[in-house]
């Protein structure tokens, strides 16, 4: 195969062919016919990603373990968490739509948090192994099927709903989803997968080509 | 300028939609495996127009009975009570949150309607190989991508009204038949988003312009 200038790209909304100047930390290059993003570099990716996806496992267990609310009505107390929302669903005779819900606000996000996080981890010895690019696409795969920051404003619809019916107290679990949706957003907004796809070994058996300068301090770590 | 090949395509690049990595095929007629991430490449998603197409008939079809039956049935002593999104969206009105109200008719009515509107526009102009208004129909494709999950909202508030209200015998919120065919909106016309490729709005410029060099 004919080696390419490294600096040649296609516009992944458009095909346009273009070189992509070398970028500063935090600079972003724009395809100049469709205006799509075509290239972003970002201050510590990797290690940043990491903290944050950290911070977001956590969260994503209490909300699903503690209750996201209780309610009180005519003298009777209730409460549900994530998973009981789902449960109720199924019980009620609503499979498929239970196991969608529980697709895009359980399944999803655990997905991409926990193999985000096996991927940092991975790519941290360079060269990275070639499971790591795999993860990383299943990660990728879900991401737009992660739903909580859509469940978050449903269970306040819901809330304003029944507040005529009930008292309702948010629980503990109510307050890790909404760290959790701030923590998701942030791992998206400093996570490159491109940092990760240089270090990554080819499938064809090829080592990749060396990192960028700035990635090269903690190969040899 | 020298006139050369404008797009990957055209100089027999294939971008890998995975990983990004933009390699040359050793056979154009089937440019195979991603050497770096072994994910299937291919210079345009396969028959993006016809199941882009089949996914926006099937969401169109679900769109009628996801409005008229009804998403939720209230049962209380009183007897039972069935509302449908536009009932939901009513409800939130009359109990004085219309900012709620506005919301969930956007999000539940007026989203799943623009998205096949736009996704079938997008469809017809690219059949016809317009070269029109390109970038502001990336723009909208990049919209219908953006917003679609938010449809979901319904989804959602049915979900957590329905646990959250099991008190009985007084009163009980058991789900309706609409739900799930407007969970199948949502997602049919999300899955009609994934399928279309957006690089189709520009080939028909690529094609005009290497031809007038």
């Amino acid at each position: 195969m004919t080696s390419l200038p490294e600096n040649l790209i296609a516009c992944p909304d458009c095909d346009l062919l273009q070189r992509v100047p070398p970028l500063p930390s935090g600079g972003k290059a724009r395809c100049p016919r469709c205006r799509k993003v075509v290239a972003a570099r970002k201050k510590d990716s990797l290690d940043r990603t990491m903290a944050l996806t950290i911070a977001a496992a956590i969260a994503f267990l209490v909300a699903n373990v503690m209750p996201l609310m209780g309610l009180s009505a005519v003298g009777r107390t209730a409460g549900t968490t994530i998973i009981g929302g789902i449960h109720e669903m199924w019980v009620q005779e609503e499979k498929l739509t239970a196991l969608l819900v529980g697709f895009c606000v359980v399944l999803a996000p655990a997905v991409k948090i926990g193999f985000t996080l096996a991927v940092l981890f991975a790519a941290r010895r360079f060269p990275a192994p070639a499971w790591a690019g795999t993860l990383l696409r299943w990660a990728e795969m879900h991401e737009p099927w992660a739903m909580l920051e859509v469940m978050m404003l449903g269970i306040l619809v819901a809330l304003v709903k029944i507040a005529e019916l009930a008292t309702v107290i948010p629980g503990v679990g109510m307050f890790a989803v909404g760290a959790l949706i701030f923590l998701l957003a942030g791992m998206t907004a400093a996570f490159d997968p491109e940092e990760v796809w240089e270090r990554v070994r080819w499938a064809d058996g090829e080592a990749p080509r060396a990192p960028r300068a700035q990635s090269a301090g903690e190969a040899g770590g | 300028m020298k006139p050369g090949p404008r797009t990957a395509a055209e100089a027999g690049l294939v971008l890998c939609e995975i990983c990004g990595l933009l390699s040359r095929p050793a056979n154009p007629e089937e440019p195979g495996h991603c050497p770096r991430c072994d994910g299937e490449l291919a210079f345009r998603r396969h028959h993006s127009i016809q199941r882009t197409w089949a996914l926006i008939v099937a969401a169109a079809i679900c769109y009628l009975p996801a409005n008229v039956l009804p998403v939720m049935t209230t049962s209380g002593l009183g007897g039972a009570d069935e509302e449908t999104i536009m009932g939901g969206v009513m409800l939130l009105y009359t109990t004085g949150s219309w900012p709620l109200a506005l919301i969930v008719l956007i999000a539940s009515v007026m989203i799943p309607l623009a998205k096949l509107i736009a996704l079938a526009y997008l469809l017809i102009t690219v059949q016809r190989g317009s070269i029109r208004n390109n970038r502001e129909r990336a723009r909208l494709y990049r919209l219908v991508e953006f917003v679609g999950r938010w449809s979901m909202l319904d989804v959602f508030v049915d979900t957590f009204t329905v646990a959250l209200i099991q008190l009985q015998p007084l009163m009980a919120v058991l789900p309706g038949p609409g739900v799930l065919f407007f969970a199948s909106v949502v997602v049919l016309t999300m899955l009609a988003a994934e399928t279309f490729d957006p690089r189709l709005i520009w080939d028909s410029s690529t094609e005009r312009t290497t031809q007038n060099e």
